[in-house]
């Protein structure tokens, strides 16, 4: 596979994979099998016009940057992997992410981060519809604004939001810890506002900070849990 | 799954680029719907006396030439006829009114696809990019279009269900999803006299907008008053004369990307069938929101 690599003159150690004329297979195929073995500490990925499954399945401290606008399940279930997207990205980004990060400086589609376990995910726009979806600990820091029913039924970690969310924001949530900053459409089932304590400060600016984004945490508001789910209610008559 | 390509030129020198500025974005969404293809072409519009009318006939070789003559013998004026193998375009002086249940007595192995004074729609089964080819869509101009590739899940794999749908005159619909009640609006139309030609689930949600038009809604109204009306899973994009119009349902599980530039606006399923469109890198790329409509004018 060596003749689809290429070592930048200017970094050393740079492998470039211009999706214009190869495969996506071929970059998928390096970094799961053959990144051992080149050396490279970081990937460039230039004309991903869009193609699904960019940099999925990556186990490496590596750091790969693409170039443009990526397509479904862009960097999903990375593991280690530093994944930055000078562009927007489809359905699905960093959907099961285990580890290591990924940065979008545009857009995301739907189900940003969904079901994720760990590592960090930064979205420089808005999100669609269900950032966040049954999370289970990855942190997701979104600069812009969340659609309807994000975090639904997310399960552990914690979701930023700079901007506005949609309706049913943390629908049936578990133990995520939203924090926002903008105008809530409407609260889902089980979420409601919390008080921020001084843990929760630290907690948006770490989360900030990583993000490189300079908001002052004293403007966001937790959303968690009312946990009134965890226990059936027979009284309620389905009525939550 | 299925892809929607809609494209509409803003600059009148781009008119004729119009179908080869379209055919990379029907390419491009062949694998969201392999198994049949569809286009509406929005061309020069016709004086207010003639009327145009696509024709699908179940053979490549029909003979045509027969057909115009059964036009002339029962109308006793002259028609031009355009045909691209099973499809042709009828223009001609008469209505609607007369001319569907002529066809339908005289001709009944023909499919009306559309009819108006400014839209032709080809649409059939097989491969999209066969489909453009054995049509030539890259070859078509015009103002806007609206194309489809289908992955049939709500009816079978036949012409008369591939998209696009058209009702009324000059308006088509195109639809990646499916509805859950389109029973439920057949029946609230058919007794209105409203007939349907398929079983599929578009057909009914382009006979409701269409439908509300008659009634006396503008577009916008009429998709704003589907939202109450049309269960389930919809990306729709409509074309009408003058105007392009898209629009998602409330969950918004169904794609769509729009890139505009001072040229264009290109609308897609997803973002990889506009890389083909000149200056797109530098387009202004969005993805429309849940139950907005949007609407651009021609």
């Amino acid at each position: 596979m060596a003749s689809v690599m290429k070592t930048s003159p200017v970094n050393p150690g740079t492998m470039t994979f211009d999706l214009a004329s190869r495969p996506l297979r071929e970059l998928n195929r390096f970094l799961h099998r053959e990144l051992g073995q080149s050396g490279a500490g970081r990937v460039q990925v230039l004309n991903p016009d869009g193609a699904h499954n960019i940099a999925v399945g990556v186990d490496a401290p590596i750091d790969i940057e693409v170039h443009g606008h990526a397509g479904y399940y862009c960097a999903g279930m990375n593991k280690q992997a530093r994944v930055r997207v000078q562009g927007n990205v489809g359905p699905g980004v960093a959907e099961g992410m285990v580890s290591g990060s990924v940065h979008v400086s545009g857009f995301a589609s739907v189900a940003a981060g969904a079901a994720a376990h760990g590592g960090l995910l930064v979205i420089g726009g808005d999100t669609s519809l269900r950032c966040g979806i049954s999370m289970k600990g990855i942190d997701i820091v979104v600069g812009g604004s969340v659609g309807d029913f994000s975090a639904f039924m997310a399960q552990a970690g914690r979701l930023v939001i700079c901007g506005d969310a949609g309706d049913a924001l943390g629908d049936s949530l578990y133990e995520a810890v939203i924090y926002i900053r903008g105008k809530v459409a409407s609260f889902g089932a089980d979420a409601h506002e919390e008080p921020m304590r001084d843990a929760d400060y630290r907690a948006v600016a770490e989360l900030l900070e990583k993000a490189g984004l300079g908001h002052d945490p004293k403007q966001f508001r937790r959303v968690a849990s009312k946990r009134e789910l965890y226990h059936w209610n027979a009284d309620a008559n389905q009525e939550y | 799954m299925c892809g929607i390509v809609g494209l509409l030129v803003k600059k009148p020198e781009l008119r004729q680029r119009l179908g080869e500025l379209m055919l990379p974005m029907l390419i491009g969404m062949v694998e969201r719907g392999p198994d049949s293809a569809g286009l509406a072409v929005f061309t020069r519009e016709l004086p207010a006396d003639r009327r145009k009318y696509s024709l699908y006939a179940p053979q490549w070789d029909y003979d045509w030439a027969g057909f115009e003559a059964g036009f002339i013998r029962r109308f006793g004026t002259e028609a031009e006829l355009g045909a691209r193998g099973n499809h042709a375009v009828l223009t001609c002086d008469e209505t609607p009114e007369k001319v569907r249940p002529w066809l339908k007595q005289a001709f009944p192995a023909l499919h009306l696809l559309s009819a108006g004074r400014v839209m032709d729609i080809y649409k059939d089964i097989g491969n999209p990019a066969q489909v453009a080819q054995r049509y030539e869509f890259g070859k078509f101009s015009g103002t806007h279009l609206v194309a489809h590739t289908r992955m049939a899940t709500e009816s079978a794999v036949t012409p008369d269900r591939a998209h696009p749908f058209t009702a009324g005159e000059d308006f088509c619909l195109v639809h990646n999803g499916s509805l859950s009640n389109p029973y439920q609006i057949r029946r609230k139309l058919e007794p209105l006299g409203i007939t349907f030609e398929t079983d599929n689930d578009t057909e009914a949600a382009c006979r409701y907008f269409e439908w509300r038009m008659r009634e006396g809604d503008d577009l916008e109204t009429a998709i704003r008053s589907g939202f109450d009306e049309l269960d389930g899973f919809y990306t729709f994009l409509m074309g009408t004369r003058d105007q392009l119009a898209l629009v998602r349902d409330a969950f918004a599980c169904k794609p769509a990307i729009v890139a505009e530039t001072e040229d264009y606006v290109a609308i897609s399923s997803e973002y990889r069938s506009l890389v083909g469109l000149p200056d797109v890198k530098n387009a202004s790329v969005f993805e429309p929101v849940p139950e907005e409509i949007y609407l651009w004018r021609a």
